[in-house]
């Protein structure tokens, strides 16, 4: 029996792994990383994009904090554009269009050549403890035994994964890879617990045999923004490619609804928890019975290839009514589909399991990320990889851990979230989960995380010290407005009625006109000439923090309020069944969370403030 | 498992009143069993700890060494079914104050129950819970409460009216911030540009019940601090009588020299369950004494704050041009005109007054005497009858008593108007929640849904915590 070793093993190579393990090589650990193919490293089994609303911020936070994401899909999208510019700078969000091949290509080859990092293709099946529990290996399915420090599980939607639509139930993971059979296994043996989540998949359609003259035309944005802070601008003004917008009608509605009784979702043949919030067009029509229509985008998937993809219409339907239903939707009527449109069902975990940096609290040393972890989505994955590959490399090297809270960043809240309440469906990252939007913008998320990045080795120095300085830039342009003074003078007068605004009758500061809901920073350039030439991204910012001030104060103190519970820390010692009067439900949720703060603990399903109450005298009374 | 399960207390529930009727409440583990050791049933042969719960029985109460104290009725109420959600026993005395003491003596001589600190059931209740924070927090202002005004409202936001009021707005508010979320994260099926008109139109309704919780605060304050009463009147009226009379002994200087009292004394006096906060002023006249217009300007002042003004006016001296100044400063508030020394020869009558009070025509005149002590009963019933049925109309409404909850309110209250100018300015959706959530999470502090800062903390400092 052969036996190796490694600092840290990362099983799987999706969004999840690979951002876990390209943190850990950066950070000179000897990583190696297991596939099942090397052909799916970083595939996008499902959609064809990269952000949009809330996933966006995530990828700019991945890439604040060193990760790999931004960098990638600014390589290689078909098409960008900054969703919701009609409303706040909040929830601005950007969103590519992927050349899926080339995306997980580059993906791949950015993982070869890094140093300290080596790629398997091998299922990993065990996982090997001590009499302490203390993770100290990995078996593969060879029976080679790898010996490691730390062990992150990236294994998405593998694990006894199983392919449904109408009748047809077939064993392999997405995409018609292998699926991992025996690693739950082991885990199961391990004490830990598991969920069964599923998830779905549209249609891919053959591109000549769409009618895309019966469907609206979208094209992205002209300039493009990259995703990554770091990506000259320049270098993705790319030519781009359409999107098509159609949508399904009454008769599509008829077909799915006279065949609900074949979904092997109503008949029962799938028994996992599907999200709610990415529903199959079967779903939708039961659910917004009134609706006459729904969207469906056609989405390129690559340049090499034409196979479209049919976005809001994933379903498990069998094949005939896959193909009738389809075929109601205008410019889809002659369309020949290429691959099946199904479910994927697949084992996950009870996130509760882990502590606040993704470690197994009943297992030190094995950490988690990604959709094993109860999640969905390529952003949410790649996000919670380079959180646990962090952490982990964080712990091996002594150093401290990467804490993100719920006013820090989409990923704090990701993480709190997924650790704190139970998620009974696969979790998506929505706007609405965080509670300080206004503060968590994605122009800003160098500014709120590239210090956590860079403090954790990730981030260059080099990087860091061109933040600095485009940090003084903001903060000087901003005290420069707030004391700049316009007159009432003729040329103002002009350039103020031209915008709409009423005239000035006493001199004001250029931040007060800039506050003016007609105005901005950018259109005020006229009467301001000693503006400084800055760029982009810092004018952006400039015009933000001016503009909203009073709602981000606001949020200000909201934080404020906020961060006063998560300082009330709880002992780790705690022993739940000493504090007098908490209500059963509360004491046994208490006891399986372990919350680290007040604030996590108000958090958590199950506990009332009045729990909280009883828990805050209990600590009072100990700290006496 | 309750809160305090380790030990049991006791305390009389009920005020110590001359009646001789109250309560012993006992609650804890060991309530039952200290009972028991006091009471006897009338054939010897019913034990507390067999009874069922919830059930009353007569029996006598006797001390350690077996002599009767009282004939008590005893309701057994077992846990998590009563107040405190522990085991309840309550004894119902008969006999007296003195009595009352000796049997919460007796129930504390067993040795295993202790002396309840103040509002410790109210505490178990609320750790229990038993009751939300609103609520706990109106027992403690009852236990507080200086008259039978703030009694009934505490009593009736003990039964939870301020809570539903509460709890009700907030659910309003959820819904709409549900909605506003919803459409930002769901553009495709919700649309929240159509739904702007009828959010404006519920903020407005929400502000509109905010502000109208928040005036009631000055209704409620005054039953918790007293009504602001001002005696007004020209020099040597007959004012610090007044005031002395109220009082029933003498503390403003009184002369016969006009112009004695310079400066503004307050009083806090309870007539027959009303509390009023009342102040003896400098007599209003045209004067050149400069110590003495300090005075004049201060009365004023203080007539303008006032919740209740009482005009002392001379019957024996003609009406003159002070009078009508004085009779200004009544204008569009709550007063009595009292038609002082009723005994000498009066040259003023009631219609002298009603001429100068041509806007205020429904301001009640009496004939008083402040020397001979007449009209008095008939002024102290006068306010009585405004007080509980006149101007303020507090019966069937939620009126706020707690300073806490005002401030709440009022936090409530700019963020909605935030909300409103966030819509006038054409801010787009995603702005509105930040203030909505405001509003929501101040509304939320009030009854103990929303943990704010050291609120625990400050709520049960009131509590007592002790160790």
């Amino acid at each position: 029996m052969l036996e190796e070793y490694a600092d840290i093993v990362v099983v799987g190579a999706g969004h999840a792994g690979c951002e876990a393990a390209l943190a850990c090589a950066r950070l000179g650990l000897e990583t190696v990383i297991f596939t099942m193919s090397t052909e799916s490293i970083a595939m996008m089994p499902c959609n064809p994009h990269i952000g949009g609303s809330s996933k966006g911020h995530l990828v700019r936070e991945i890439d604040a904090l060193g990760g790999e994401m931004a960098r990638c899909i600014d390589r290689t999208f078909l098409q960008s554009r900054m969703l919701n510019q009609s409303k706040g700078p909040a929830v601005h969000s950007l969103r590519a269009q992927a050349d899926k091949a080339a995306y997980s290509s580059l993906m791949r080859r950015t993982l070869e050549m890094q140093d300290h990092l080596q790629i398997r293709q091998q299922e990993v099946t065990e996982i090997i403890t001590d009499e302490n529990n203390q993770l100290t290996g990995v078996k593969t399915i060879s029976g080679t035994i790898w010996h490691c420090r730390a062990a992150i599980l990236c294994t998405g939607t593998y694990l006894n994964a199983r392919c449904i639509y109408g009748d047809v139930s077939i064993g392999s993971g997405p995409n018609g890879t292998p699926s991992a059979n025996h690693l739950t296994d082991s885990l199961k043996a391990h004490g830990i617990e598991m969920y069964r989540f599923k998830t779905g998949t549209p249609a891919r359609m053959d591109g000549k045999t769409i009618d895309y003259s019966k469907m609206t035309r979208q094209d992205g944005d002209i300039p493009v923004v990259p995703f990554s802070f770091e990506t000259d601008p320049d270098s993705v003004q790319i030519e781009q490619m359409p999107v098509y917008l159609t949508h399904t009608n009454e008769e599509t509605h008829r077909i799915l609804r006279e065949n609900l009784d074949r979904s092997p979702l109503f008949s029962g043949e799938i028994s996992g928890t599907g999200p709610r919030y990415c529903p199959s067009i079967e779903d939708k029509v039961v659910r917004f019975a009134d609706k006459t229509a729904h969207h469906v985008f056609v989405e390129p998937q690559g340049r090499e290839t034409n196979e479209m993809y049919i976005d809001g219409m994933s379903s498990s339907m069998p094949e005939d009514v896959q193909v009738a239903m389809y075929r109601t939707v205008p410019g889809l009527e002659h369309a020949r589909i290429v691959k099946m449109a199904y479910a994927i069902e697949y084992d996950c975990i009870n996130a509760l399991q882990l502590n606040e940096v993704f470690e197994f609290k009943k297992i030190p040393g094995l950490f988690s990320g990604g959709q094993f972890n109860g999640s969905s989505g390529y952003e949410e994955a790649a996000a919670q990889g380079l959180y646990a590959g962090l952490n982990a490399a964080m712990k091996l090297l002594g150093r401290e851990p990467l804490f993100i809270d719920r006013s820090e960043g989409y990923i704090g809240v990701l993480v709190d979230d997924l650790i704190t309440k139970e998620n009974h469906e696969p979790y998506r990252m929505m706007t609405s989960r965080a509670e300080y939007r206004l503060l968590l913008r994605q122009d800003n998320a160098e500014l709120r995380l590239l210090e956590k990045g860079y403090r954790t080795g990730l981030v260059s120095e080099e990087r860091y010290q061109k933040f600095l300085k485009k940090k003084t830039q903001i903060q000087e342009e901003i005290s420069r407005l707030n004391t700049l003074r316009v007159g009432a003078g003729s040329a103002v007068r002009e350039c103020l009625g031209k915008l709409g605004s009423t005239p000035l009758s006493t001199s004001a500061t250029m931040a007060e006109l800039i506050r003016r809901p007609e105005l901005s920073y950018q259109a005020l350039s006229v009467i301001d000439p000693e503006r400084p030439k800055l760029p982009f991204d810092v004018q952006e910012e400039v015009n933000i923090e001016i503009k909203y001030e009073g709602y981000i104060t606001r949020q200000e103190r909201q934080v404020e309020q906020f961060r006063k519970m998560e300082e009330k820390k709880i002992p780790a010692d705690i022993d739940y069944d000493l504090v007098p009067s908490l209500r059963n439900e509360a004491r046994q949720k208490l006891k399986e969370v372990r919350p680290s703060s007040i604030g996590q603990a108000s958090r958590v399903m199950g506990v009332n403030p009045a729990d909280i109450a009883v828990l805050t005298i209990f600590l009072k009374g100990k700290r006496r | 498992m309750g809160y305090a399960s380790e030990d049991t207390i006791a305390a009389v529930a009920t005020a110590m009143s001359a009646s001789g009727i109250g309560i012993i409440r006992i609650s804890g583990p060991d309530a039952v069993r200290a009972a028991d050791r006091i009471y006897r049933s009338p054939k010897r042969k019913t034990k507390l700890c067999d009874v069922p719960s919830h059930t009353i029985h007569f029996g006598t109460i006797e001390d350690l060494s077996g002599q009767v104290i009282d004939e008590v009725l005893v309701s057994v109420m077992r846990a998590p079914r009563s107040y405190t959600a522990e085991d309840t026993v309550e004894i119902n005395c008969h006999g007296g104050v003195l009595a009352m003491r000796r049997v919460l003596d007796a129930v504390l001589s067993c040795g295993f129950v202790r002396i309840a600190e103040p509002g410790e059931f109210t505490k178990r209740a609320f750790l229990n819970g038993r009751i939300d924070l609103s609520r706990a927090e109106a027992v403690m202002d009852l236990i507080e409460a200086k008259n039978e005004y703030a009694l009934k409202n505490s009593v009736s936001q003990v039964r939870g009216s301020l809570f539903q009021k509460i709890t009700d707005l907030r659910s309003q508010i959820l819904y709409q911030i549900a909605h506003i979320e919803a459409s930002l994260d769901d553009p495709e099926h919700l649309d929240f540009a159509s739904h702007i008109g009828e959010l404006d139109r519920s903020v407005l309704r929400w502000q509109q019940e905010i502000r109208r919780l928040i005036d009631t605060f000055e209704d409620g304050r005054l039953a918790q601090e007293g009504i602001r009463t001002v005696i007004v009147g020209k020099p040597n009226a007959g004012k610090s009588s007044l005031l002395n009379l109220m009082l029933g002994q003498e503390r403003a200087i009184v002369t016969d020299i006009a112009g004695t009292t310079r400066d503004v004394l307050t009083e806090t006096i309870n007539l027959q369950g009303i509390t009023l906060l009342i102040t003896d002023t400098a007599g209003i006249r045209q004067t050149e004494d400069q110590v003495e217009q300090i005075g004049v300007e201060r009365a004023k002042q203080s007539a303008s704050d006032a919740d209740l003004l009482l005009w002392i006016v001379d019957s024996s001296t003609p009406l003159d041009e002070d009078d009508r100044h004085i009779s200004t400063l009544l204008r569009g508030r709550p007063a009595v005109i009292l038609l002082n020394k009723s005994d000498l020869k009066t040259v003023v009558d009631e219609s002298d007054i009603r001429k100068l009070l041509i806007e205020a025509e429904d301001i009640p005149v009496l004939s008083f005497s402040a020397t001979q002590k007449t009209g008095f009963d008939e002024l102290v019933g006068l306010l009585k009858d405004m007080f509980f049925r006149g101007k303020l109309s507090w019966n069937d409404e939620v009126v706020i008593t707690n300073m806490r909850h005002c401030a709440l309110l009022s936090r409530s209250e700019e963020s909605l108007l935030r909300v409103k100018e966030s819509i006038q300015c054409g801010m787009s959706e995603d702005f509105y929640s930040i203030d909505l959530m405001d509003a929501y999470e101040a509304l939320g502090e009030i009854i103990g849904e929303e943990i704010g800062d050291d609120l625990a903390d400050e709520i049960f400092s009131r509590f007592c915590m002790g160790k």
